[in-house]
């Protein structure tokens, strides 16, 4: 019988999509497990340099690192992370949103900006922009990123806030807050601001005793603190980017799932109606005789 | 009672150790530093070496560390490693292969390897098998 080809392929070739959403939502929720493991991992590294340079940011050095201290702003860097392929619902585009309202609050500012990217949905975007320098870019680090990866990046906006031609550093990134909800932020890096006052360290007057000797055990401290905590960002944006997929790619099966029992109905009523009109036909005919 | 300083070791893949202790020791790049509660702020890079945590007269727990860094606040000792194992999971088999690739590489002068990474090897071998024999004779 001839009815509802035409449903008959659609069907089918929704099936296949179905079936190709499906494993790709299977795969994404394994490596999510794996990469959400990674970030979980170095966290305690992050926090507690975090919290290192957060006492260091109320000592009072005799040595003021350039990393410590306040300029005018004229310029801005700005190291911009996302994933390298698509198919992870908003999540890159959500990211994107929250960057050109600063960009534009920047820009309005008289304010310019140079931009690294990690990944290369970041560098499809940036790159796209006008008024916006691309100074350097890395991609396809895979799902298990090396710090070595993306030193390269991070030197190169250092050097420019160490010469002065970048006067703060941001990190543009996705943050996990769990499986279904990814938190796009954006993160001043440099220089560091003194966060929340803490009583106990503010109140008196101290500092650190170096050794060897302050300058060379700030500049190590202050480029391990800027790496670890893109590196940090890295990770999580990796463990965003599987989660994302997987809520995309279930909603997507979910949705051919819907689709297909649609066709289906059409395609039955169409057959229920094509026999009914032959039998009635073949009746007719034998009432004519 | 004793008093007790915070230990917090992280390597940069994950959380090593963290809890009381009465003293901890480190090699500190001017030499072998150790802590007790109420040391004064101090910051100082790390070489590779054994990191030891003396949490009773009896009791200590040993570490082998690839070189970090080392903050003192007068109640918190963070140690921050580039990466950290714990002395009694030093495979001395793998330290000691590692020991006389090192050598081997660095003996022969014909080929083009990068000899400062190859030193660097040598020395974190070296530095590893120390601790392991450190840990032993302590009869740990």
């Amino acid at each position: 019988m001839a009815v509802g080809k035409e449903i008959r392929t659609k069907i089918s070739s929704i099936k296949n999509t179905q079936k190709i959403t499906r494993a790709m939502e299977m795969v994404a929720a394994s490596k999510m497990r794996k990469t959400k493991d990674r970030m979980l991992a170095t966290r305690p590294y992050s926090k507690k340099i975090a919290k290192i340079i957060k006492h260091l940011a109320h000592a009072n050095p005799e040595y003021k690192h350039s990393f410590l201290v306040k300029r005018d702003v004229k310029r801005v860097g700005v190291i911009a992370i996302s994933s390298d392929r698509g198919l992870c619902g908003g999540l890159n585009s959500n990211l994107f949103r929250k960057v050109l309202t600063q960009l534009k609050h920047w820009d309005s500012a008289g304010i310019e900006v140079d931009v690294c990217t990690v990944g290369s949905k970041a560098y499809g975007f940036f790159g796209g922009l006008k008024k916006i320098k691309v100074t350097g870019h890395v991609a396809k680090l895979g799902d298990t990123p090396h710090l070595s990866d993306i030193i390269g990046v991070i030197k190169l906006m250092l050097d420019a806030y160490m010469q002065g031609e970048i006067d703060e550093l941001h990190l543009v990134s996705n943050g996990f807050v769990n499986t279904m909800t990814q938190h796009p932020t954006i993160d001043q890096l440099l220089p560091i601001v003194p966060s929340e006052l803490d009583e106990q360290l503010s109140s008196r007057h101290w500092d650190y005793i170096y050794e060897p000797d302050a300058k060379e055990v700030l500049d190590h401290l202050l480029t391990r603190y800027v790496e670890s905590i893109v590196y940090q960002g890295l990770v999580e944006n990796n463990a965003c980017e599987q989660a994302a997929r997987m809520v995309a790619m279930k909603s997507a099966s979910d949705n051919a799932g819907n689709l297909i029992k649609e066709l289906q109905l059409i395609y039955n009523k169409a057959r229920q109606a094509a026999i009914t009109q032959e039998i009635s036909e073949i009746v007719a005919g034998a009432a004519a005789v | 009672m004793t008093m007790l300083v915070h230990v917090d070791i992280v390597s940069a893949e994950k959380e090593i150790f963290s809890g009381l202790a009465e003293m901890v020791f480190a090699p500190a790049e001017l030499g072998e530093v150790g802590i007790s509660p109420r040391h004064a702020p101090l910051i100082t890079k790390l070489n590779p070496g054994e990191v030891r945590v003396k949490i009773s007269s009896t009791e200590s727990y040993s570490f082998f560390i690839s070189g970090g860094l080392l903050e003192v606040q007068p109640h918190v000792v963070s140690v921050l490693a580039n990466t950290a194992i714990r002395a009694k999971d030093i495979d001395e088999a793998a330290a000691l292969e590692a020991k006389m690739r090192a050598e081997e590489i660095l003996a022969d002068k014909t080929s083009r390897v990068d000899y400062a990474t190859a030193e660097n090897d040598l020395f974190q071998a070296v530095m590893q098998l120390r601790t392991l024999e450190r840990f032993r004779k302590r009869g740990g």
